[in-house]
């Protein structure tokens, strides 16, 4: 359901502000989402003047000085700080994408702000309850499925057949794309979202997958494929220069041509 | 004494943790595609509301000259004219739009930079179309402030 505004409980409040130490050389000003269970309350904005010089290039690493340095109860998801695992995926600047692999030289002059992915249940500070996105993921069975029975050696695919996964296979699940769709936000539970829609054409398109029937079956619904209206924050804030939305135009395409 | 134990029980019982929502509009960075996509939701909204005008208009022309000239004093004063005027903004850019949308229903054009285009294109056609119908019409004297 479209709620332009935050529910009463998730208004942001104003927070506590970190000054910067004296003598700090170039000061950026991170304004950051916190929440904290146990304390309750709603959730409040965080203000840290960082001194530049004292970390890294890329917003995970500033992150990581504020925590070291500064605050130790900013919490947050990372781990492979190269833009594979997905997990510091957040809201940076207004946009998603991975904290690994966004400069903060590449955000505006201003102060840059930092909020978990949009429109999800925060379990703390820039931790979102991602849950859901898993389940539907699942629930486009991402696995290979056939009906022939097994050759002797591996089931093979021409050099042009395995070209049509090209811009799919890539995709690392950190939910960048589906977080930053309105259809999803105002229909998450009905609507399946970009990344599972994406992840449900790469098996649409293997040459191996021999349930493209019931996968197309499956996906003929008025919420889970055709919420997509083409509003495109998917393909722009991919953090992996994907397409989803262009994914989900070619699973449409495909329902398409079978009725007729 | 059964009470007493259900009240202890129910102390002791945890509350559901109720989460809160992380911000979403409040911070999102709008792109000239998400602005065209509620352009194009909010200009059919108008055009489906604008279709009763254009009934009413067709239903005052069948119910005689009396009405009908009622209808045009309605419909040529300010407030009417302003109306037709966002009418037509509305069909100008849901007609553009729409063949946006046409376009990548075929699977092209969804690149991010050529969809980006595509969208400012659609509200410039919208912008530049409305103001040269309004210039025409009022150029032709029909229709006057």
């Amino acid at each position: 359901m479209v709620e332009l505004t935050l529910p009463r409980n998730s208004k942001v409040k104003k927070g506590k502000v970190w000054k910067a130490a004296a003598g700090a050389k170039s000061v950026k000003t991170f304004k950051i989402y916190r929440y904290d269970p146990e304390a309750g309350g709603n959730p409040r904005w965080d203000t840290y003047e960082v001194d530049t010089t004292r970390h890294g290039p890329m917003l995970l690493d500033a992150l990581i000085h504020i925590k070291n340095e500064i605050d130790p109860t900013l919490t947050f998801r990372r781990s492979c700080r190269e833009g594979i695992c997905g997990s510091c995926a957040m809201n940076i600047d207004g946009r998603n994408t991975l904290a690994c692999t966004k400069g903060w030289e590449e955000c505006g002059s201003g102060d840059i702000t930092i909020s978990p992915l949009p429109h999800m249940p925060v379990v703390k500070d820039l931790v979102p309850d991602l849950g859901l996105f898993y389940e539907q993921y699942a629930s486009i069975e991402p696995f290979l499925q056939t009906e022939t029975p097994a050759p002797d050696k591996e089931r093979l695919q021409s050099p042009k057949e395995r070209e049509k996964l090209d811009g799919l296979y890539e995709c690392i699940l950190c939910a960048c794309c589906s977080t930053s769709c309105p259809s999803y936000w105002w229909n998450q539970e009905k609507y399946l979202g970009p990344a599972a829609l994406l992840q449900a054409y790469r098996w649409l398109a293997d040459s191996r997958d021999e349930a493209t029937g019931k996968r197309l079956d499956d996906l003929e619904d008025p919420f889970k494929l055709y919420r997509c209206h083409t509003i495109m924050n998917c393909a722009q804030v991919c953090p992996k220069g994907l397409n989803p939305a262009k994914a989900i135009a070619e699973i449409k395409k495909m329902l398409a041509k079978r009725a007729v | 004494m059964s009470n007493a134990s259900a009240g202890a029980a129910g102390k002791t019982r945890k509350k559901p943790i109720v989460r809160p929502m992380s911000p979403h509009l409040q911070v999102w960075r709008w792109h000239v595609t998400m602005l065209g996509s509620i352009l194009h939701r909010a200009s059919g909204v108008a055009l489906y509301v604008g279709a009763f005008a254009i009934v009413g208009w067709l239903a005052a022309l069948a119910a005689g000259p009396a009405v009908y000239a009622q209808f045009l004093v309605c419909a040529s004063s300010p407030l009417g004219l302003l109306i037709w005027f966002g009418l037509s903004a509305a069909a100008f850019y849901h007609l553009a739009s729409g063949l946006r949308h046409l376009l990548w229903d075929t699977g092209a054009g969804l690149s991010p930079k050529t969809a980006s285009t595509l969208s400012t294109l659609s509200i410039w056609f919208a912008v530049i179309a409305t103001v040269a119908f309004w210039a025409a019409l009022f150029a032709s004297g029909k229709v006057v402030l």
